[in-house]
């Protein structure tokens, strides 16, 4: 009786205390969605663009967002281990770019550039991935490892830190201009498949994040110290326990995330053909965006959350917005993946493939 | 601490890691620019720059921490090991010129320039590495020789020079001050043209070192005789500081000149929005890199109800508008915080940073320029007049930002000892229990929002008549950053360390003018230094201190500071 009584009163209060928030959610999802169909109807109703628009605009997605995908797998790797969003991994990206960039342009102009391409887009991705994974190593032992028992907040602040440290470190020691990354001759023009015009850059990025993608995988599922890694992320004190190196296990996830990193780092200059010290602001929130989108500590999950970000972000200005009848909507591409960024966190923080670590884990 | 630190061969180890790790610092701010910005900055004029005054101390920290390390040994020792570590610093350094002399490595680090070797080489080409060297193995030396001293002796000779190094490093600032009369004739004693004089320093530094020992003889009985005051006594005392105080305010801008009442309005706006972030992050705990949003809507309040320009709403007096802005950046900070109220801990920083990005972007675009004016923003401001006042100026600014910061400080100190503000403490510590302790934990963070945005709404509001324009690249997340650095430096949840953090990150750097490219390494380094040395701040409050040091000083329940831990680890 006094149970029951007590669960009434439980279930009152629940439903006075959350109904307004959650009308307001209600009507926030809503106006979301409404305007999304509007302006997808519109859009397409209007008939503006052609279907080779559309390819084009989906190409460009995929190879923006397996460049997230890249980046977002450090995040997801880190935090599935740490239960810490490495805000410098952004910078760490960034690193690994412009350190390139003078591999790149040294290769340039020693004529090896164009001359043997594949060759040098392995040295540079080498060099790309070094420096990368050095930041990153430098930056673990600098600012996180001492504060792996701090209360949350303080390993975040320190990575705030790390983030802004890195930036103008960069700034300070090759300069604040922007850099432009060389060419690769071979890689200009378009290449057909199935009749289907493709930016050859653009098939490029797709197929060495698929195979930089395929490697990680096999990587994490396949060997010892992926298991170790898996173990960690599962439960640390109980992998201690079974004799797995913890410190170890961290050091080597940072490495491979910023690995990572680093090869999209040369990715993404590919496609953007310049290098500053601020470009791995937005695309480290984007790439945290893929990662939380697919369930954040799930590595197939941040592949899948980047390729969806990076189709929102390049088909919604137009798809969506040009229909609502916004001017010059390329400028709020940004808006777009900041929305999805926070409708995520509001509505499904679990992501898309993450209910199974979502109690613990967000 | 380790015992095979105090072996032989981890003695060595240490000397050669210390004197790696300086000396890679000094390299590294040789490299980044920061030595041959400030070479031009002097320190006792024609006798220390900046420069090598950052470069010795390079060699001074390696002799410290090596000194440090070989606690146990003999002085002379300690002393020796800090000189080879200073050494080793200096022969770092003196290979980076050999190597830059040899090789260009201009084509990648922009500032290995010639005119920096010149610089780390005294201007004597390769001849001057052994200089360094010299002068870095001198500095760890001294360094190694600190830890030594008795503190008796160590507080005044730490507090002359520290003094003499303060004067001597905005000397340009402290000669505008001394213009006149009896001033000009103490600068006249002490200064020479370009600089603070030898025998200046030495006066200063004698000075300095005379007021500690005075200080530290008579300090107990000066506050044996505040303790033993009647109330009433107390009081009348209190009145007088506050009144001086009032007073030194009032006057301070007349003696400071233009250039130092710009910066501390700059400081003030910051206090205030600091004040405003310190609220939620500090008593609520809810971490928030978005802020600046509430700053830009207080300013574009103010620019679009009271411009002269083409995209006035209104044309009201700035002081009707004050708090329009003020209830309008609550009003915002309610609705930005109500779709955000159930995420938690590090993603809500991140879904902060989400909204403030896309505030920004939404006013930059030219979706919304007919009503916003995109990136060329809300131009025309008219200055407010105040019975006849024109406050046209940052010196007249000045006053505006003080008392507005006063009175935000006194509204946030009441806030925090209201039954509100410990609510707040309570979300912070844990939300859920919070809740069973039958907190409305959705009113109590809404507020929170509401509240600090309110704060950076007025922020912004003097924001843009000091500004007399408004413009969206004002409004980024560096300033978010910027916000949360100095709440961080000066001690989250604590009032006077609002200021304090303001006037450490922006007063200096804006003092410091060659600082200014540099800012924001120095708040990376400052924000990771601190996480790790002193989490709760240059000034925290009472609780902080207690919770973040709790091992030093409850050590007799052992098992109360395991469970804390333990809670704090797996909380979240």
């Amino acid at each position: 009786m006094a149970a029951t009584l007590v669960a009434a009163r439980i279930q009152r209060n629940w439903l006075q205390r959350l109904s307004v928030i959650d009308i307001f959610l209600w009507a926030f999802r809503v106006a979301v969605l409404a305007a999304v169909v509007v302006g997808t109807f519109r859009t397409l109703y209007s008939g503006r663009y052609a279907g080779e628009v559309w390819i084009d605009f989906v190409v460009f997605g995929v190879s923006q967002g397996s460049v997230y995908a890249l980046i977002a797998l450090g995040y997801t790797m880190v935090y599935g281990i740490l239960r810490m969003i490495n805000f410098a991994h952004g910078d760490i990206f960034m690193c690994g770019a412009y350190t390139a960039y003078y591999a790149a342009s040294a290769l340039y102009r020693a004529g090896v550039f164009n001359r043997q391409p594949l060759l040098s887009l392995a040295i540079i991705l080498a060099v790309a991935i070094t420096a990368s994974t050095s930041v990153a190593l430098l930056v673990e032992r600098v600012a996180y490892r001492p504060l792996r028992r701090a209360p949350r907040l303080v390993p975040l602040i320190s990575a705030i830190g790390a983030s802004f440290f890195i930036e103008y470190a960069v700034r300070g020691l090759y300069g604040s201009g922007f850099q432009a990354y060389p060419e690769f001759e071979v890689f200009k023009g378009k290449w057909n498949f199935f009749g289907i015009g493709i930016l050859r850059t653009q098939a490029v990025v797709i197929a060495a994040t698929v195979i930089l993608m395929g490697l990680l995988y096999l990587f994490v599922m396949r060997t010892k110290t992926g298991t170790a890694m898996r173990a960690v992320s599962e439960d640390r004190e109980v992998a201690a326990l079974m004799g797995i190196n913890v410190d170890r296990v961290i050091v080597i996830t940072f490495a491979v995330g910023a690995a990572a990193a680093g090869a999209a780092g040369v990715l993404y200059a590919l496609v953007f053909k310049q290098v500053h010290f601020f470009m791995g602001f937005y695309p480290g929130i984007k790439a945290f965006t893929a990662a939380v989108l697919g369930g954040i500590g799930n590595i197939p999950g941040a592949m899948l959350g980047g390729l969806f970000l990076g189709l929102f972000e390049s088909v919604g200005p137009i798809l969506v917005l040009d229909g609502l009848g916004i001017v010059a909507p390329y400028q709020l591409k940004d808006v777009i993946a900041f929305t999805m960024l926070v409708m995520v966190l509001i509505f499904r923080p679990s992501g898309i493939l993450g209910e199974r670590l979502a109690g613990k884990k967000a | 601490m380790e015992p095979t630190a105090k072996t032989a061969r981890g003695l060595w180890r240490s000397v050669v890691q210390t004197g790696a790790l300086w000396g890679a610092g000094a390299i590294f701010l040789a490299l980044v620019g920061l030595v041959e910005a400030v070479s031009h900055r002097q320190i006792v004029a024609g006798v220390l720059s900046l420069a090598y005054a950052l470069l010795l101390l390079a060699g001074l920290g390696a002799g410290i921490q090596v000194s440090r390390r070989w606690a146990g040994t003999a002085a002379w020792q300690r002393i020796v090991g800090g000189a080879l570590a200073g050494a080793l610093v200096g022969v770092a350094v003196g290979l980076l010129v050999v190597v830059g002399r040899s090789v260009n490595l201009r084509i990648m680090l922009i500032n290995a320039s010639p005119a920096l070797y010149e610089i780390l080489s005294f201007g004597l080409g390769v001849g001057g590495v052994p200089l360094m060297v010299l002068a870095q193995t001198g500095a760890g030396a001294i360094g190694a020789a600190t830890p030594l001293l008795p503190p008796v002796f160590r507080r005044p000779v730490m507090a002359g020079l520290g003094t003499a190094f303060v004067i001597g490093l905005f000397q340009d600032l402290v000669q505008l001050m001394l213009q006149s009369g009896v001033r000009a004739s103490l600068r006249s004693l002490l200064f020479t043209g370009d600089g603070l004089a030898l025998h200046g320093a030495v006066l200063l530094f004698v000075f300095a070192a005379g007021v500690n020992v005075l200080r530290a003889r008579y300090r107990a009985p000066a506050s044996r005789w505040a303790v033993g005051l009647s109330p009433q006594r107390r009081q009348v005392l209190r009145w007088i500081t506050l009144g001086a105080v009032f007073a030194a305010i009032l006057i301070l801008p007349w003696v400071a000149g233009l250039f130092i009442s710009q910066v501390l309005v700059l400081v003030g706006l910051y206090t205030l929005m600091g004040l405003g972030l310190n609220l939620e992050v500090g008593f609520a705990g809810l971490l928030d890199l978005g802020f600046v949003a509430f700053f830009a809507i207080g300013a574009y309040t103010v620019g679009l109800l009271t411009t002269t320009g083409p995209l006035a709403v209104a044309h009201l007096a700035w002081w009707t508008v004050v708090p329009i802005a003020t209830v309008v950046s609550l009003i915002a900070g309610v609705f930005f915080g109500l779709p955000i109220l159930r995420i938690r801990g590090d993603y809500l920083a991140i879904a902060t940073l989400g909204f403030g990005e896309i505030i920004r972007l939404l006013v930059l675009s030219d979706f919304l320029r007919p009503w916003l004016g995109g990136s060329q923003g809300v131009l025309g401001i008219p200055k407010p007049v105040l019975v006849g006042l024109e406050f046209r100026g940052p010196q007249q600014l000045i006053y505006l930002t003080v008392a507005a910061s006063a009175l935000v400080a006194f509204v946030a100190a009441r806030l925090r000892d209201s039954r509100l503000g410990r609510a707040w403490m309570a979300v912070r510590e844990d939300e859920d229990v919070a809740e069973a302790l039958g907190i409305n934990t959705v009113n109590v963070k809404l507020l929170a929002y509401g509240i600090g945005g309110a704060f950076a709404g007025v922020s912004g509001a003097i924001f843009a008549v000091m500004l007399g324009s408004v413009f969206p690249h004002s409004f980024n997340v560096l300033i978010s950053i910027n916000v949360l650095a100095l709440i961080i430096v000066g001690g989250m949840g604590s009032l006077p360390g609002v200021m304090v953090g303001s006037l450490a990150l922006v007063g200096l750097p804006e003092l410091l003018r060659e600082f200014s490219d540099f800012r924001f390494l120095v708040y990376g380094a400052v924000l990771i230094v601190m996480m790790q040395l002193r989490p709760e701040g240059l000034w925290p409050t009472a609780v902080a201190r207690r919770e973040l040091h709790d091992e030093a000083q409850a050590p007799a329940v052992p098992g109360h500071a395991v469970e804390l831990a333990g809670a704090k680890e797996g909380d979240g």
